[in-house]
């Protein structure tokens, strides 16, 4: 996306060449308001940007002073950031989190194709009823369900403790990423399937040679988007590894952290930063993506 | 291969199998705990006994003798209505900002966009600090000032303002998704709209509202369900801004301070997960369910950007 305006396109340049009273103050006008403008939005982006900056400069302070209210560090304590790596436990939060992550973004994925495909692509009966159901269970709240689900993975399969409560039933199919993607795949012009198949292909092969390579898009905004859901995560690993802090994910460790370290908001700080780093880094690499994702849910939604 | 395709007994088989993933999770991970929520709803169950059926025992209990449900409910309420609102006037308003700009538009958009990325626990873990009252950066900025600020989170009375900044602070995400229906409104009707005089606010009113009503839907309902779930945020602040030592998984009153930031979801998790109350639990799992599904039923039936989708 560039930075197209909604104002009527500028002068052409004949016009603009004219001299007079006019046309100086239209020009007048228009420097104006790109002075307000700009100024209205370094204003706004500056309370935007504010909090990570403070929570930075927080999490370099000795520990007297990350309490005392200062803004800026006396001193850089760097070795904060070492402290909190050394901290037991946190490394193994990180190890859980990025398997709670992975497997369930490479899960959703795989089990998201097809399903997609086939509501995209497909003419069957049922086809409007299945959607309904799709986008209903996007609306549901999961605190809805999770008692009975909690129920099951406790007593019939022993598995709270763990975090595979969490990262099993991705395999089968996440209502959101299969509607999101749903929507990217319609955008994919027929032809393109009908061809494959004209050549001899069949749904399958069509959906892994033609589609998949066509839908890289759509594919990499829904594993973004479950990558941050899970990373994010506080209440699944909450209901199923809260007994078990050999389980923890960061997310969740985090408040245990602020708890153990009750007085040192520079630790806190610093492990804060630690928990949102990979997020905001993944999102500089891969910002397109994400972009296009969130617009694709919105808009064409 | 033409002779297969057209069968429509393989076809149907076909069908099904791509759709196996998703038929089987939507029967085994909604469709049965769903009506095992009903189920237990009925029963006293306390996880470890069998459970026994009580008719409607649990649901008098929670709509007539539990003290905590009518300020978890009256807070999740109240988020609803505030925070929705002023999410998808302030992101609108962040929309039309971001499409005005024409210089570093690039760098806007990421400095506007980058908060909703922090995972909510993190972000209210630096909210509880920006905000703290005694030390917090904010209250020291405001003091240079000569204001003296809000006790913020720790207070019953701004402790719900509070949560309602800091999920301002993650607007992103609402940003761009009107960012993206802005830029989609046909600039010939903005031309035509300026043919005839309209100015700034007719142009708004006339043309752009109309081209974007669908979007605006589609924010309220998701935000609706989204704050009806509104869940760690709510705990995580309290917890932390408590300032008691206490871990995850410790039992203590949620809602600090006195109950203003308890909402419905925290409820559920006390009734099930602390009290072992499975009945209760279920029961305000299911007001849950009912108030989300009636707000996103009303305002589906408007047209709405979900419904728009469906074809």
């Amino acid at each position: 996306m560039t930075s197209t305006t909604l104002t009527a396109p500028t002068a052409p340049a004949a016009t603009s060449k004219q001299r007079g009273p006019a046309a100086a103050r239209a020009r007048r006008k228009r420097i104006l308001h790109w002075i307000a403008v700009h100024s209205v939005a370094i204003a706004v982006a500056l309370l935007f940007v504010l909090p990570f900056v403070f929570v930075f400069l927080t999490s370099v302070m000795s520990d007297s002073q990350a309490m005392s209210g200062d803004l800026w560090p006396d001193s850089w304590h760097w070795s904060n950031y070492k402290e909190v790596f050394e901290t037991p436990g946190f490394l193994g939060w990180w190890r859980n989190s990025l398997m709670y992550a992975g497997l369930g973004t490479l899960f959703t994925v795989c089990s998201a194709i097809p399903v997609a495909y086939a509501l995209a692509k497909f003419r069957f009966r049922g086809r409007r009823t299945a959607m309904l159901l799709v986008i209903s269970t996007m609306m549901l709240p999961p605190q809805v369900i999770v008692i009975p689900m909690y129920l099951v993975w406790a007593q019939q399969f022993h598995l709270s403790g763990t975090l595979w409560p969490l990262i099993i039933p991705m395999a089968f199919g996440d209502a959101y990423s299969i509607f999101l993607l749903r929507q990217f795949l319609l955008t994919i012009p027929k032809e393109y399937i009908e061809s494959a198949k004209v050549d001899g292909c069949g749904e399958f092969r069509t959906m892994v040679k033609i589609v998949v390579p066509m839908a890289k898009p759509g594919i990499a905004a829904i594993a973004l988007f479950q990558f941050f859901y899970c990373w994010n995560d506080y209440f699944g690993p909450q209901i199923y590894a809260a007994q078990n802090p050999g389980a923890w994910t960061l997310s969740y460790g985090l408040e245990s952290f602020k708890s153990a370290h009750a007085v040192n908001w520079n630790m806190t700080m610093a492990a804060t930063l630690l928990v949102m780093a990979p997020v905001i880094l993944v999102f500089f690499f891969a910002q397109k993506a994400f972009v296009e994702g969130v617009t694709l849910t919105g808009v064409k939604g | 291969m033409a002779m297969t395709l057209s069968n429509p007994a393989r076809r149907r088989l076909r069908t099904l199998g791509f759709l196996s993933p998703w038929l089987v999770g939507f029967s085994v991970f909604f469709a049965y705990p769903l009506i095992a929520t009903v189920y237990f709803s009925f029963m006293h169950y306390n996880q470890i006994k069998e459970p026994t059926f009580v008719g409607l025992r649990n649901w008098t209990y929670v709509f007539e003798q539990m003290p905590l449900f009518g300020p978890a409910l009256r807070n999740t309420l109240w988020l609803v209505v505030i925070m929705v609102a002023l999410r998808v006037v302030f992101g609108l308003s962040l929309g039309l900002l971001i499409t005005k700009i024409k210089t570093g538009a690039g760098l806007f958009r990421t400095a506007f966009y980058i908060p909703y990325l922090a995972p909510p626990v993190a972000a209210t873990v630096a909210f509880v600090f920006l905000l703290n009252p005694g030390t917090g950066p904010v209250n020291e900025i405001l003091g240079t000032v000569g204001i003296s600020g809000p006790n913020w989170f720790n207070d019953p009375d701004t402790a719900k303002p509070s949560l309602v900044l800091l999920s301002l602070w993650g607007i992103g995400d609402l940003m761009v998704i009107f960012m993206a229906a802005l830029l989609d409104v046909p600039k010939e009707q903005y031309e035509a709209a300026e043919l005839d005089g309209a100015g700034a606010w007719s142009k708004f009113r006339y043309v752009t509202w109309p081209a974007i009503t669908p979007i605006v839907m589609f924010a309220v309902v998701t935000g609706v369900v989204q704050t009806m779930q509104y869940y760690t945020q709510a705990l995580v602040a309290g917890k932390v801004a408590s300032g008691v030592n206490i871990g995850p998984g410790s039992v203590i009153q949620p809602g600090y301070p006195d109950h203003s930031t308890l909402t419905v979801p925290q409820l559920v998790y006390q009734m099930g997960f602390q009290n072992f109350n499975t009945g209760a639990a279920c029961v305000l799992s299911l007001v849950l369910f009912a108030i989300a599904m009636a707000v996103t039923m009303l305002l589906m039936r408007k047209r709405s950007g979900l419904l728009s989708a469906e074809d």
